[in-house]
């Protein structure tokens, strides 16, 4: 079959525009999945909620060809496994595995281990689906998880984790090595699984926006963004062109604090600590720009429903132009710098590659797509407002190394200072918020926003009376964490810390 | 590295003084007298992320640039919590990290001092108790300042630290010309 068939079946989907909903049985769920797989399609999000008569579901998110479908298939039988698609998504083995810690659905997948669960919480507790819990299990204790072993002559492993030597989010990570040579790299993730899907069931629909915020620190807007776009999809609430262009600028700041973040820490870890100085000042001085005209150094809490929280004055669009300039300039200058320092070029040649062919069958996606050859932005591809009017530039690379990745960064950090200059020279007058009513129980709504790493996607399901039933906040780590394990294939150990910050993947956004 | 050299020079030192230290972020009063001798005027941070967003840990980041300095203030975070005076512990603590910073906490010889950093190391935050969740830092590790904010800026986190460090009866260090 191809797509046209089940898009021809498909409903329009509330929330980011361009979406479709269809239901199918479990029997097809898989042939839907091959037919996006065949197109080149992307697995965006995998998670289980519930469908309207309260039977368990396996919902997807899934685009190809410009067009996105939210699709469903109800469970009958919860324990029977439903048919697994790792094969046609690789990403989707963890997502699968997930699910099974959360709500005790299983897939016909052969990887069983566990993957949020570490023993925190008792096997048959099922947290998106037995009532909350006011307090951990105290009698948890730490499992044995069974990572591969590799084998061999000289082989030998290097377990690094959970608490890392930086200033960094907690992971662990099990490299198999023969003297420097990285031979595998197994991730353990989720030692910050504090709970979330089952925290945004405790709050109010229309005040949830500020955990989204939460979900990941570095993404407060992008994802409370992409809950407001689900939540005013749902209500059919028209939001002022005001807050749209208010929302694109903060979005544009955030990916621009954490380039320049990104860009220093990439400097410092290839031995060229000037790059960490320079760049880090920058992100300090834009940061205090934002305090000024914005209320906040980071935005979580910028965006609300109906908008924004705070209307942007006249001083600060002046303040937060001239900040935008200086940084602009003096990036440009930074980067012929790192282009022409020998040690640096060194480093980040060809470390880490992953090959365009690798990253479209591991679904590589994002700022890290991008770098490997995947010509995939939210903003270009599936444009929300105001971004269909601000004809943002795409960056491609093919070489898929931190060079590709770095240079990424910086192409994208100079176009969106010269989006920042754009929204702020043709801002529309007018309000910057407008009233959001409670959604109906049983609506879906469905936001996706192009963050700084990468397509961030939310699936919101209303309750009764203004509750959540079910919220998914997914971030695009999860599809490109299983491609650290391998680029740093053939790497040696001391350069993991370079590639892993060059994918700067988020800890919290995946575990939640 | 001409272009290197000049940009250093045309940018200069634009570190800025220290906040003072704020009795208002006590919440412990119970520190050795003698920690001052150990330690002298250097003072060693493990930062533990023990559940946080990730927001925090931008803010701490923050602190080691050149506008904060905190160097010069002859304060540094080191890589093993056996190198450490104090931890600085972010998060509401998730039940997966408990025991890992549990450990840590155990693994920084005595006397030692616990910074709580942002809303959710105070309180729980917007995250809570939970299945997940075990809520404030003092729920699994003796605290003895704790920061609230969302996450709080670096000149908070610097008093929250400058606090700590007064408790022990040193004065906060002065910005520049330390040895």
């Amino acid at each position: 079959m191809t797509l046209q068939h089940w898009f021809t079946r498909s409903t329009p989907q509330r929330g980011a525009p361009g979406l479709h909903a269809l239901t199918v049985s479990q029997e097809q769920w898989r042939q839907v999945a091959q037919d996006f797989a065949a197109a080149a399609g992307r697995l965006l999000a995998l998670w289980a909620s519930a469908d309207e008569r309260g039977r368990p579901a396996i919902r997807a998110g899934l685009l190809a060809e410009r067009r996105g479908l939210l699709l469903s298939a109800p469970i009958a039988h919860p324990e029977t496994p439903y048919p697994g698609i790792g094969d046609l998504f690789p990403a989707a083995v963890r997502m699968q595995r997930a699910i099974a810690d959360l709500t005790g659905l299983r897939s016909t997948d052969a990887d069983a281990r566990p993957w949020l669960r570490h023993a925190a919480w008792p096997q048959d507790y099922r947290p998106l689906i037995d009532p909350p819990l006011s307090a951990p299990d105290p009698e948890a204790i730490a499992d044995d998880y069974p990572f591969v072993r590799v084998e061999g002559d000289g082989v030998h492993e290097i377990a690094v984790g959970p608490v890392h030597a930086g200033i960094i989010e907690p992971g662990h990570f099990r490299f198999s090595v023969v003297g420097e040579k990285v031979l595998r790299l197994e991730e353990r993730l989720a030692y910050v699984h504090k709970g979330i899907e089952q925290r945004f069931t405790q709050l109010p629909i229309l005040d949830a926006h500020r955990l989204a915020a939460r979900v990941s620190g570095d993404s407060a807007v992008a994802f409370s963004w992409a809950y407001c776009q689900a939540l005013e999809g749902m209500t059919d609430a028209e939001i002022p062109p005001r807050a749209a262009w208010l929302r694109a600028l903060y979005l544009e700041l955030e990916r621009v604090a954490n380039h320049l973040g990104d860009l220093g820490a990439l400097g410092n870890d290839a031995g060229f600590a000037f790059g960490l100085v320079q760049f880090s000042r920058l992100k300090e001085e834009l940061l205090r720009a934002s305090h000024e005209s914005l209320g906040e150094r980071y935005l979580m809490d910028a965006i609300a429903p109906g908008g924004t929280r705070r209307d942007l004055a006249r001083a600060g669009i002046a303040s937060l132009r001239s900040c935008l300039r200086q940084v602009a300039d003096e990036v440009l200058r930074l980067r012929v710098i790192y282009d022409e320092h020998e040690g640096v070029r060194d480093r980040f040649s060809g470390a880490g590659a992953v090959n365009p062919e690798l990253a479209t069958r591991l679904g590589l996606t994002g700022l890290a797509g991008r770098a490997s050859g995947q010509a995939f932005d939210l903003r270009c591809d599936f444009p929300c407002e105001p971004y269909a009017q601000l004809s943002v530039k795409k960056t491609v690379r093919t070489d898929g190394d931190v060079a590709a990745r770095v240079a990424v960064r910086f192409d994208e950090l100079q176009e969106s200072c010269r989006l920042i200059q754009h929204i702020l020279e043709t801002l529309p007058e007018g309000p910057h918020r407008t009233q959001v009513h409670v959604p109906a129980d049983g609506s879906i709504g469905v936001g996706l926003i192009e963050g700084w790493r990468g397509p961030v996607w939310v699936a919101l399901e209303a309750g009764p009376a203004g509750s959540i039933r079910r919220c998914h906040p997914h971030d695009p780590s999860w599809q490109n964490w299983p491609v650290l394990e391998h680029a740093i294939i053939g790497n040696i150990v001391p350069d993991f810390p370079l590639i892993n910050k060059s994918f700067n993947l988020s800890y919290s956004g995946h575990d939640l | 590295m001409l272009k290197t050299l000049r940009q250093i020079a045309s940018v200069g030192i634009v570190s800025e003084p220290p906040p003072q230290s704020d009795e208002d972020l006590r919440i412990r009063d119970s520190l050795q007298a003698h920690i001052r001798s150990v330690l002298g005027r250097a003072l060693c941070i493990r930062h533990i992320d023990a559940g946080s967003c990730n927001g925090c840990e931008l803010e701490i980041h923050a602190l080691n640039n050149p506008l904060y300095n905190l160097e010069g203030l002859g304060i540094r975070f080191v890589a093993s919590p056996r190198h450490a005076d104090l931890l600085l512990v972010t998060g509401p603590v998730s039940k997966h990290m408990e025991m890992a910073l549990k450990r840590t906490y155990e693994a920084t010889p005595d006397p030692k001092l616990v910074v709580a950093l942002g809303d959710c190391g105070c309180t729980g935050g917007i995250f809570g108790e939970s299945y997940a969740s075990c809520g404030p830092v003092a729920n699994v590790i003796p605290v003895d300042v704790a920061v609230p904010g969302c996450p709080p800026n670096p000149r908070r986190i610097l008093a929250g630290i400058l606090t700590a460090i007064s408790s022990m009866g040193a004065a906060p260090p002065s910005p520049r010309g330390l040895p």
